[in-house]
């Protein structure tokens, strides 16, 4: 989040259409735009941990597969109300986010990704080993589920929430932390930031977001939790939604989460052959596609639009130091 | 004689900070320049804006040939040896594996240059197969040195050769750049800030200051300048 | 390729001689935990292969290639038609090398040189999307087929008999060929010039510039060289006349990745120790602890390594980085 609040008419503006539009759209796009929204929370969490402190994850599928599992179990077995699962699908995923972030801090950059990449691809596994508890690959199905119009409202309803959370943490005190460490973890240091402390929070406040984002998933699975659901596959995809997203701005991660949420969708559409093959091509094609074009994902177009806008001197100038390779 | 190199109205940048505010100053062949001035004054830029590590703009032509938009690569292909600050010397590859880069864009059998270059630093031969890394800051200056000298260029650029050395070893540097000159008719531009041992060395010298240069001639009327005297020379 | 010092790596080095005293005692002791070890070595060289195209390009340009082993899938499946066209398998073999060097190239000019100066992540995010596009493509053209790679070795069932150990002869032509690729890398970087301004221009660009080195062409000949390195891995990962299908490069890419970690990113040595290590550990643990099953191989292969890199947080032979304010 930019420090000033995003602007009041942006806010405006998109808190009226997401009034409107379960009014205007169908079932299924309603259904749709729901999994907007809870896309638009996991990028929001992974956004603070990997924009706003530097550390790259692979892996944060594995918290929303917390998440939901959570929320499927806790349904299951004592016919909890779906809302309250989610605020112990946030709480343990917080949780487990500390366990992972501890550990996590003798781990730098890319060495970091490869573990979270790793932990990704281990999630999935869980349930199947530890199948009389957590369903196998047979899954845990929730007592009750909803409608679409719900888990839209629930959804966007908390994206709101949270995000007003996030913007909150991230203009005070914490939020200057995190941007030190991201900037220079040796200047942050120096200048007696509690580096460790600062990490493993940002690692929990993105768990624990994208423990809420699985918690809805699974009910807008329609309660059914699989393994399968968060395979490899959802991790890569929030990482691609954070960097389609760029940072900090309000339009980039609804950007964002439309491009995770609804590309596959519109992808499957394109007259290629008809395939699920088709729609992975198309898909691939065009993730590439947008980062070649927008290396800084969606915020840096929106900053650069503005500083074009004000007249300013628009030619990117990238800071030419020494250690550059040849013009 | 001619001038190998001539710098035209040259501006150079660092993103959106400008360093040179037009800079001229020409290299006759077979001499030595010296760039003085302080910190700051753009010195290491004027070197990284010929060789072409830096966004610049102005003439430059080097040996007959304007360099608009050649890269160092180009440069050292057209013979412009750039040893920058901090030597350039890849700690993690040997001696003879640096020397080896220096002939990088030479084609044929460098072993003749090789000899040549071993007569001045005859120590290097014993230390082949050493990392450079764990060579001495001196000895690090005198393989760049070497290195550059392997590369056969008609120019070359020197960075603060004296940047965290020993007084005795930068003389005999210098020393050697001022032979590598005599003897193989190395042109030099070299930037530094110890003004004593430049214009000792070199046949005539710029000042810069703020990205311009304020001061110009043969080292002996640069010696004689009382500013000069007063700011640089310790008097 | 760099110079090991031992000092720095006794502790690795150290583990490296105890693992093998490990296995040899262990092979001694009994034929079956020979083969198991014969088998995971050969195994193990196939990550090497592809963990050492990792490292490649990691040490040049600071970018994890996450479509390197759709890359060598597709190159593989790319061997196959050629073979369905008459080449003889070598023949093939030797014309992918040369085919997936090119892609190499060309998807370093094309898609990742426009992005790797400007954002980190987007490059991760565009080797991403490759690996989607590349399964996509392989998936829609010989996806719904069922293909054999004929294997230039022969059947599975053919075995050498060293002193009671049956070692087929697969795991050998794997090891031998696999080998053969490491050492021509090898050589190239030892003792040629180009290998040489490929060194530097990975250790240091600007400088390597100021030589003369065109750096960026030295990047493309990077990805090229890894390509190929992908293809050997793919069509040795083959060479059992197995069904080839397209996902098969994607649990040996996870391996391969786990390899280069635990060698440290920046160190082909550690790469390829790191692979022969994990086939053979692999091989071993699920032929003695079948409880382990299919299920926690990938996990628990992950918590060792994780295990590891917190002790060593730059990998087995990785250098600690200074970092410099």
């Amino acid at each position: 989040m930019r420090r000033h609040a995003p602007r009041l008419g942006s806010l405006a503006v998109v808190a009226a259409v997401l009034i409107v539009l379960p009014f205007v759209l169908s079932s299924y796009h309603t259904y749709l735009a729901a999994e907007v929204g809870i896309f638009f929370i996991a990028i929001l969490g992974l956004n603070i941990l990997t924009g706003y402190t530097g550390q790259i994850s692979i892996g944060h599928g594995a918290f929303m597969a917390i998440g939901g599992y959570t929320t499927a179990v806790m349904s299951r077995d004592h016919h909890t109300n779906l809302l309250v699962t989610m605020l112990f699908a946030f709480a343990f995923s917080f949780v487990v986010g500390v366990l992972f972030g501890l550990p996590a801090l003798r781990l730098s950059g890319v060495y970091l990704a490869l573990a979270t990449f790793a932990l990704a691809l281990s999630v999935q596994y869980v349930p199947l080993q530890w199948s009389t508890y957590l369903g196998g690959s047979g899954g845990v199905q929730s007592s009750t589920t909803e409608g679409n119009v719900w888990l839209y409202g629930v959804s966007w309803a908390t994206a709101a929430t949270l995000f007003a959370v996030a913007w909150l943490l991230l203009r005070g005190r914490v939020g200057r932390a995190f941007r030190a460490v991201r900037d220079s973890e040796i200047a942050a240091v120096a200048s007696g930031v509690e580096i460790g402390i600062y990490k493993t929070l940002a690692f929990a406040i993105s768990a624990a977001f994208c423990g809420a984002a699985g918690s809805l998933y699974v009910m807008w699975l329609n309660g059914f939790a699989q393994p399968q659901e968060f395979a490899v596959g959802l991790s890569l995809s929030l990482l691609v939604g954070a960097a389609v997203a760029g940072l900090g701005s309000l339009w980039g991660i609804l950007a964002g989460a439309a491009f995770i949420g609804l590309l596959p969708q519109v992808s499957a559409s394109v007259p290629v052959i008809g395939n699920q093959h088709g729609l992975d091509v198309v898909y691939g094609v065009l993730v590439v596609l947008v980062m070649l074009v927008l290396p800084e994902g969606f915020a840096g177009l929106l900053g650069r639009l503005r500083v074009f806008t004000q007249g300013l001197n628009r030619e990117s100038t990238a800071v030419k130091l020494p250690e550059s390779s040849s013009q | 004689m001619t001038k190998l190199l001539e710098l035209e109205d040259v501006e150079a940048r660092y993103g959106p900070v400008h360093v040179l505010h037009g800079v001229s100053l020409a290299v006759e062949e077979g001499t030595i320049v010296a760039v003085l001035g302080p910190n700051g004054a753009g010195k290491t830029t004027t070197l990284r804006a010929v060789s072409g590590t830096v966004r610049r703009a102005g003439r430059i032509v080097f040996n007959g040939k304007a360099l608009s938009r050649t890269g160092p690569d180009g440069a050292a292909r057209l013979g412009i040896a750039h040893v920058p600050e901090g030597r350039g010397t890849f700690s993690e590859l040997t001696v003879w594996e640096n020397l080896r880069l220096g002939a990088y864009t030479r084609r044929g059998s460098i072993a003749a240059d090789v000899e040549r270059i071993l007569t001045y630093f005859p120590w290097l031969s014993d230390r082949r197969r050493q990392q450079a890394g764990t060579l001495s800051g001196g000895e690090q200056q005198m393989l760049a040195l070497a290195r550059a000298f392997v590369q056969r260029p008609k120019l070359l650029l020197l960075d603060e050769p004296s940047l965290g050395l020993a007084p005795v070893l930068v003389t005999e540097i210098f020393r050697i750049v001022r032979e590598l000159n005599e003897k193989e008719g190395l042109s030099v531009l070299v930037v530094e800030q110890n003004a004593h041992l430049a214009l000792q060395a070199a046949h005539s010298g710029y000042v810069l200051e703020a990205g311009k240069i304020v001061l110009a001639g043969t080292s002996e009327e640069l010696r004689a300048d009382e500013s000069i005297q007063r700011s640089y020379l310790g008097y | 390729m760099l110079r090991i010092r031992t000092s720095e790596f006794a502790i690795p080095v150290a583990l490296c001689v105890a693992g093998a005293i490990f296995l040899l005692v262990g092979s001694l002791e009994s034929t079956q935990f020979a083969r198991l070890t014969v088998q995971g070595v050969a195994q193990g060289m196939v990550y090497s292969s592809l963990a050492l195209a990792l490292v490649l390009i990691y040490q040049a340009t600071h970018v994890i290639n996450f479509a390197q082993g759709e890359l060598a899938m597709l190159t593989t499946y790319i061997a196959y038609q050629l073979i369905q066209w008459g080449l003889s398998y070598w023949e093939a073999f030797a014309a992918t090398l040369v085919i997936a060097f090119v892609l190499g190239v060309i998807l370093q000019v094309t898609v990742i040189r426009p992005v790797q100066h400007r954002s980190v992540i987007a490059t991760v995010i565009v080797t991403l999307g490759l690996f989607l596009l590349i399964d996509g493509v392989a998936s829609w053209e010989w996806g719904a087929q069922l293909i054999i790679l004929p294997s230039p070795f022969g059947s599975t069932d053919l075995s050498y008999n060293v002193g009671g150990v049956l070692i087929e002869h697969l795991w050998v032509g794997t090891s031998v060929v696999v080998l053969l690729s490491l050492a021509v890398v090898w050589g190239l970087f030892r003792f040629t010039k180009l290998g040489l301004a490929m060194r530097a221009a990975a250790l240091r660009p600007a400088a390597a510039a100021l030589a003369g080195v065109r750096v960026d062409v030295m990047l493309a000949i990077g990805w090229g060289l890894a390509a190929a390195l992908g293809a050997v891995a793919g069509l040795m990962a083959e060479s059992s006349n197995l069904f080839l299908d397209p996902g098969f490069m994607q649990q040996p890419l996870v391996f391969a990745f786990a390899a280069a970690a635990l060698g440290g990113l920046e160190s082909p040595v550690g790469a390829v120790v790191g692979g022969i290590a994990i086939g053979a550990f692999q091989i071993l643990l699920t032929g003695y602890v079948p409880a382990l099953g299919s299920n926690l191989q990938i996990p628990f292969s992950f918590a060792v390594i994780l295990g590891i890199l917190l002790v060593k947080p730059n990998g087995l032979f990785g250098r600690r980085q200074v970092q410099r304010v």
